[in-house]
């Protein structure tokens, strides 16, 4: 690897229920002169841009065109989008970055569920052949996850609950739910509400920069050391799902276990669902784990993945982690990960 | 600020789908009450079967025939099933892996309640009484205490093989096109156009969006524009749109309202089709109750000239 990359800067909107007065590039806007407020940066001065979305949370197709209106599009820009969430465009960005066409990268991301039902509108990312049909929605899909791993002696109702307690009694002034919050009745048995990421509108950013240029306009460059991200087989019943082999792969390959880190921000919109990671990951309680609140605190489709890179990035600015574990998922039951090292100049 | 419009917006699709060899004969099978999977390199048994190894990418085509009964691998209970799943009373969602399979199928279980279910537990198909050749003629998994049932022998052969899947889709939202669209909405209802000013470069947006694409910055001074236009380009269509009632060949046309920087578009009536020119001055036809303008006519006044619309082309 030639060159060195950082998190430069990092802005994200409040997480809430319903954003119904704003479109999405209204909702996006403020963030995007926020991310760039931090450095100073104009759009034209951005060498590549990014963005994560999906049309089918609000039902509008091509949604990120509309959104560009919000970069400042016009004159041409070089650009490109994911269907997927924002933490895999910060990949394609940093991989544009690395190979030398651009210097500065802003990747974005957003989600607006409330127009729709979450938990239908997700059954149609399943195989179409043999599960889409039976319309088995996300939180049906990870109670299965999560009654494997009661059944394997992982995890039980207890542990689950302190996991969502944990999570929400962050001081995050973003997250959508903080503090005390019941864990309610079952949704599918075994999980219970409070084992489930509440349901919210929100879009995040970020802005990449390589090499000297991160110096220049950052005090202490979050440094990318290694990102990599891996998918399993889409069918259930062929994965274990008590384990993560892809979140355990792509750690390896981004590196993250040639030295420990302090801090990780995992991405599991499930309770159970971090205990797969942890496990996958070999996370102890030496480290610290989603301090945000992480995806059960909020949870914006396609940019709660994107936020943990920010959230993890940002300690680094702020000089509380030297060497912070980022993860993203996506897919039911945690089908595709993706995972980034970050790291802050020796002090 | 009034409030923000809402409507209810349903995306509907029936999605035709092919289906290559071994989805064919699983779902073929299904329609016959034969349970398929399929062989892999390393002698595993796929249930449902794939077409590539999820390990090795190998294809795979060998199909076995495995019982249509089987035991839980991990479970859910869903006491609030929603529309489209399998059943609508209280189910478990269940992995199952089939006597004879080594991996499990996803489907629901019928049983009373949560209590009545165990990871382990032994159950059977339960076949829909309608079978066409989908994962739906599983009906659910009951359970089922008795002998793992015996496969036939099935080869897999079909004399009449589904080669198709019509997967039907449906999601309802609640559509909101937030503030900047809102404003033009209810101002068109009132037969104004309403666009906004960019305070960084000047320029009218009309829609608006809420944005300028050029800036990137936040718009928000309400400037009326119209009534009257100019047709900066346009295309005539010869093909007749399913459901809509307008005559061809018809014109479509980008107009720029006076007073905009950005041009909308809209039909061109009251004119042959075949004398709609660039430049062509026009205003909008608001027919009874419409809440938008239904056509646009000539004005009559002469042609706008070249250099004053160049711009928005």
């Amino acid at each position: 690897m030639s060159r060195d990359i950082a998190v430069i800067a990092v802005a994200q909107s409040d997480i809430l229920r319903s954003t119904a007065e704003q479109s999405e590039v209204e909702m996006l806007m403020p963030v995007l002169h926020d991310v760039l407020d931090r450095t100073g940066l104009k759009t034209a001065d951005i060498g590549f841009t990014c963005s994560g979305s999906c049309d089918y949370l609000a039902g509008r197709a091509f949604s990120f065109t509309l959104a560009l209106d919000g970069v400042g599009a016009w004159p041409p820009i070089s650009e490109s989008h994911v269907e997927m969430d924002g933490a895999w465009a910060l990949y394609e960005a940093w991989t544009k970055l690395l190979s030398g066409d651009a210097d500065t990268a802003l990747v974005y991301a957003y989600g607006k569920s409330s127009p729709g039902s979450v938990r239908d509108v997700l059954t149609r990312q399943l195989d179409p052949y043999y599960v889409a049909p039976l319309w088995p929605d996300s939180v049906a899909l990870a109670a299965l996850q999560a009654q494997a791993l009661i059944d394997a002696g992982d995890t039980d109702e207890p542990a689950l609950a302190e996991i969502a307690a944990r999570s929400r009694a962050t001081d995050n002034p973003r997250a959508q739910l903080r503090g005390s919050v019941p864990q309610g009745a079952y949704a599918v048995r075994p999980l219970r509400t409070g084992d489930c990421p509440p349901i919210g509108d929100g879009a995040a950013a970020v802005i990449l920069a390589a090499g000297e240029r991160a110096r220049e306009l950052c005090p202490r460059p979050a440094w990318i050391r290694g990102i990599d991200h891996r998918i399993e087989a889409h069918g259930l019943g062929v994965r274990d799902l008590t384990d993560s082999p892809s979140t355990r792969l792509a750690a390896e390959k981004a590196g993250a276990f040639e030295r420990p880190v302090d801090t990780a921000e995992l991405h599991a919109p499930f309770t159970s669902q971090e205990v797969v990671l942890r496990k996958a990951l070999g996370l102890d309680d030496s480290v610290r784990v989603n301090p945000s609140g992480g995806a059960l605190a909020a949870n914006p489709m396609m940019a709660a993945g994107l936020i943990r890179i920010g959230e993890a990035a940002s300690r680094i600015h702020r000089g509380e982690s030297d060497r912070a574990l980022a993860h993203a998922t996506s897919g039911p039951c945690l089908q595709q990960n993706l995972v980034a090292v970050l790291e802050g100049d020796p002090r | 600020m009034p409030e923000v419009l809402k409507a209810p917006l349903v995306v509907e699709f029936p999605f035709t789908r092919s289906l290559g060899p071994v989805q064919s004969a699983f779902l073929t099978g299904l329609r016959d009450r034969v349970v398929l999977g399929v062989r892999t390199g390393d002698d595993r048994i796929l249930v449902p079967p794939v077409e590539y190894d999820p390990v090795t990418a190998e294809e795979l085509r060998d199909l076995v025939e495995v019982a249509p009964t089987g035991t839980v691998t991990t479970w859910a209970w869903n006491h609030e099933p929603r529309r489209g799943q399998p059943l609508d009373t209280p189910f478990a969602w269940v992995l199952v892996r089939l006597d004879g399979a080594d991996t499990a199928l996803l489907h629901a279980l019928d049983a009373p309640d949560p209590d009545s279910v165990h990871t382990g537990m032994r159950v059977r198909v339960r076949w829909a009484e309608d079978r066409v050749g989908a994962i739906t003629d599983i009906a659910c998994f009951e359970p089922y205490d008795g002998e793992a049932a015996r496969p036939s022998g099935h080869s897999g052969e079909f004399e009449d093989p589904v080669t198709g899947i019509v997967a039907a889709a449906r999601l309802d939202y609640t559509y909101s096109p937030g503030r900047a669209q809102t404003a033009y909405i209810n101002a068109l209802a009132d037969h104004r156009a309403v666009g906004e000013r960019c305070p960084s470069c000047r320029k009218v947006y009309v829609p608006p969006r809420g944005a300028c694409p050029t800036c990137g910055v936040a718009t928000s001074e309400q400037v009326e524009v119209g009534p009257g236009g100019t047709v900066t380009t346009f295309c005539i269509v010869n093909i007749k749109a399913k459901n809509l009632d307008i005559e061809v060949p018809y014109v479509y046309a980008h107009i720029a309202l006076d007073g905009a920087d950005l041009a909308l578009h809209g039909r061109i009536g009251g004119i042959p089709y075949d004398q709609v020119r660039m430049g062509l001055r026009v205003e909008p036809v608001w027919t009874e109750g419409g809440r938008y303008p239904d056509h646009y006519r000539p004005t009559g006044e002469p042609d706008a000239d070249y250099e004053t619309f160049k711009e928005l082309l």
